[in-house]
């Protein structure tokens, strides 16, 4: 599934360095580096409390880092809102709060950025126009929605995430980061989302997937990247690091690890 | 892209049964569908009851159509501000708060009534500002917050008109208003000539006087028309209205992808406020005076008719059709009751039994629009 990536040599697409983040008394990162280049999905591991999240809300603009350097594209870059990550091309899809579900897929696709046709004060959403687009979007990926205007909450959750996914993409993002997109799956949904993810990556995005679960990680992931308790344990390239080894090192301490061994090395 | 054949596969086989109900479930997912059967049920009923007793007649007609125009103005309102997710109990109060806002700047204070009314529609949109600014900057829900301004409007709704009537009435607004234009824009009656030929030709009666039975279109009810297709076409053809169905499906879902979500929702708080003085402006001018009690328990109305007429109560759904035809059953059941001479009492009765099916419909038609079982 992971064929050699066309790992491009100019700048990252995203690069921090030394991230720190306090809130007040509480050091949340503690010194995050990593980059993600143009087609090439960075997986973003730790356990609970790691800093993942803090670490997600600071790229996609929630937050302000207290110190360290942010490099989109290899310049600095401060972002006071969301809508600057987006506009910089960094795209965020959460888990569960990507969509409203009792409304329609096309009116979903476009929530926020709506087509519009006509003149001046009499300007009308373009229906038509986003259901036919939802509908290719969706094609391409490969579900087929015959029916645009169905709600959103009549797609499983897999295809809920690829619609999100979907759009993101459609609407130009550069990066997309991935909120444990697989946490709350199935198996056959899993890879659902798996398989799109690596279509993305190979259509030159760049994207960082967050996740606890190595095995999904090590199913698309061409680096890996460790948290824990706010610092970079490492990042390894996929021919570096076997799915053992990432394992223990998220475990990270020893106990965790006999723990796991006793239960047959299957967490 | 579209190379991927390995996702189309896993994609598939869930797809495949959701198209089978397809048509069945686009039908189903209709919100105003419910509301339409309850009105084809109820003109069906008195069509068989109350004939011959005049309520099919050219006034009687007329007559349970301005009852439902009445209430379609402010169930128009709450309709918009429950798909966006939130309440509005002070629409009762702000008819009757709306009303002394009218009556007491032109009857005491000399203001030219047309001063008067734009008064009250600004002393009503910045109330509706305030609702919303709270319920947004707090996160209570809009049913405290707007519970407080039910009590707060009443309570100086009366105790203005004491302090300057020294009775809770305010009349007299017609001798001031005289010819003014405000007076026929919301309490004239459109098409007299229409009425006068339908009268001649034998199409409608006419009165001992030679008068026919109704004179024209009373304004509310082009008031009513007006607003309610302006809500439709918002709610269903704007940018706008797709951002009440953000607003009110998922609010951080909406936020996440820059749907201005607050202001969103105190907009809409604005909106019913707008729509309750409409209400209040069209009564003022109608009996010339505006009562403490006007309004008393038209919040509940308004939300009975959105909620008939299909929008969930947890937002994110509904219709402003739906809301009227709420509204036209409220007001056929209402007439209906009275042209057939049964007890008034038993509307009430129907009343509470009509919503409880209403809202069991509804929430059966979400489970089927959005596939939960």
């Amino acid at each position: 599934m992971n064929d050699t990536v066309n790992l491009s040599t100019d700048a990252p697409l995203i690069e921090v360095r030394d991230l720190v983040k306090h809130f007040g008394p509480v050091v949340a990162l503690n010194g995050v580096s990593m980059k993600v280049r143009k087609g090439e999905v960075l997986c973003l591991l730790g356990d609970n409390g790691a800093g993942k999240s803090t670490l997600i809300k600071t790229l996609s603009g929630v937050h302000k880092p207290t110190s360290g350097s942010f490099l989109v594209d290899g310049r600095p870059v401060s972002f006071s809102t969301p809508r600057d990550a987006l506009d910089a091309g960094i795209a965020t899809v959460y888990q569960d709060l990507a969509m409203v579900p009792l409304t329609s897929i096309a009116r979903n696709f476009f929530m926020g950025r709506e087509p519009m046709r006509g003149v001046g004060p009499f300007k009308v959403l373009d229906l038509a126009f986003a259901e036919r687009v939802a509908r290719e979007e969706m094609k391409k990926i490969g579900i087929d929605v015959r029916d645009p205007s169905q709600a959103v909450g009549t797609l499983s959750g897999g295809e809920r995430q690829c619609v999100a996914i979907a759009r993101a993409v459609y609407f130009g993002a550069k990066v997309l980061i991935l909120d444990e997109p697989t946490s709350a799956l199935g198996v056959a949904q899993t890879s659902m989302v798996l398989n799109y993810v690596n279509q993305v990556r190979a259509r030159g995005l760049g994207v960082i997937f967050i996740t606890h679960n190595v095995r999904h990680a090590y199913a698309v992931g061409n680096t890996f990247t460790v948290l824990n308790r706010g610092r970079t344990l490492g990042t390894y390239e996929k021919a570096a690091i076997g799915i053992e080894e990432l394992q223990n090192l998220m475990a990270g301490d020893k106990e965790l690890q006999l723990l796991s061994d006793d239960l047959g090395g299957m967490v | 892209m579209a190379e991927n054949p390995t996702v189309a596969a896993a994609g598939r086989p869930a797809d495949e049964r959701l198209q089978k109900q397809s048509g069945l479930r686009k039908l189903l997912s209709r919100p105003e569908l419910g509301a339409i059967a309850g009105t084809v049920l109820v003109f069906l009923f008195f069509g068989a009851t109350a004939h011959g007793t005049g309520m099919f007649a050219a006034d009687g007609i007329m007559n349970w159509i301005t009852v439902t125009a009445q209430l379609t103005i402010i169930a128009t309102g709450a309709a918009l501000l429950m798909v966006g997710g939130e309440f509005d109990l002070s629409v009762g109060s702000m008819i009757g708060f709306a009303g002394m806002m009218i009556a007491i700047p032109t009857v005491y204070f000399g203001w030219p009534v047309e001063i008067s009314v734009v008064f009250a529609f600004c002393g009503a949109l910045l109330i509706g500002f305030l609702n919303g600014l709270i319920v947004v900057r707090t996160r209570l829900p809009s049913f405290i917050v707007t519970l407080a301004s039910l009590y707060i409007l009443r309570g100086m709704t009366i105790a203005l008109s004491i302090l300057f009537a020294n009775r809770t009435i305010v009349s007299g607004v017609k001798n001031f208003a005289g010819d003014s234009f405000v007076v026929p824009l919301f309490s004239g009656k459109a098409f007299p000539g229409l009425f006068v030929w339908m009268a001649e030709a034998g199409i409608i009666g006419t009165l001992p006087n030679g008068q026919p039975s109704v004179q024209g279109i009373p304004a509310v009810v082009i008031w009513a028309f007006v607003i309610a297709l302006v809500g439709h076409i918002v709610l269903t053809r704007t940018r706008f209205g797709n951002w009440i169905f953000g607003a009110g499906g998922d609010a951080n879902a909406a936020r996440n992808v820059g749907v201005p979500v607050a202001r969103v929702k105190i907009t809409l708080f604005m909106v019913t406020a707008f729509c309750a003085t409409v209400y209040a402006t069209c009564q003022v001018m109608e009996f010339g005076s505006a009562a403490a009690d006007r309004g008393v328990l038209k919040e509940f109305e308004a939300i009975i008719a959105a909620v008939i007429g299909g929008c969930l109560l947890t937002g994110g759904y509904g219709s402003v059709v739906g809301a009227f035809f709420g509204a036209l059953i409220f007001g056929v059941v209402q007439m209906g009751i009275l042209f057939t001479g049964a007890p008034n009492d038993w509307f009430q009765v129907f009343l509470g039994l009509m919503l409880l099916t209403a809202v069991l419909f509804n929430s059966y038609i979400r489970r089927r629009a959005t596939g939960e079982r």
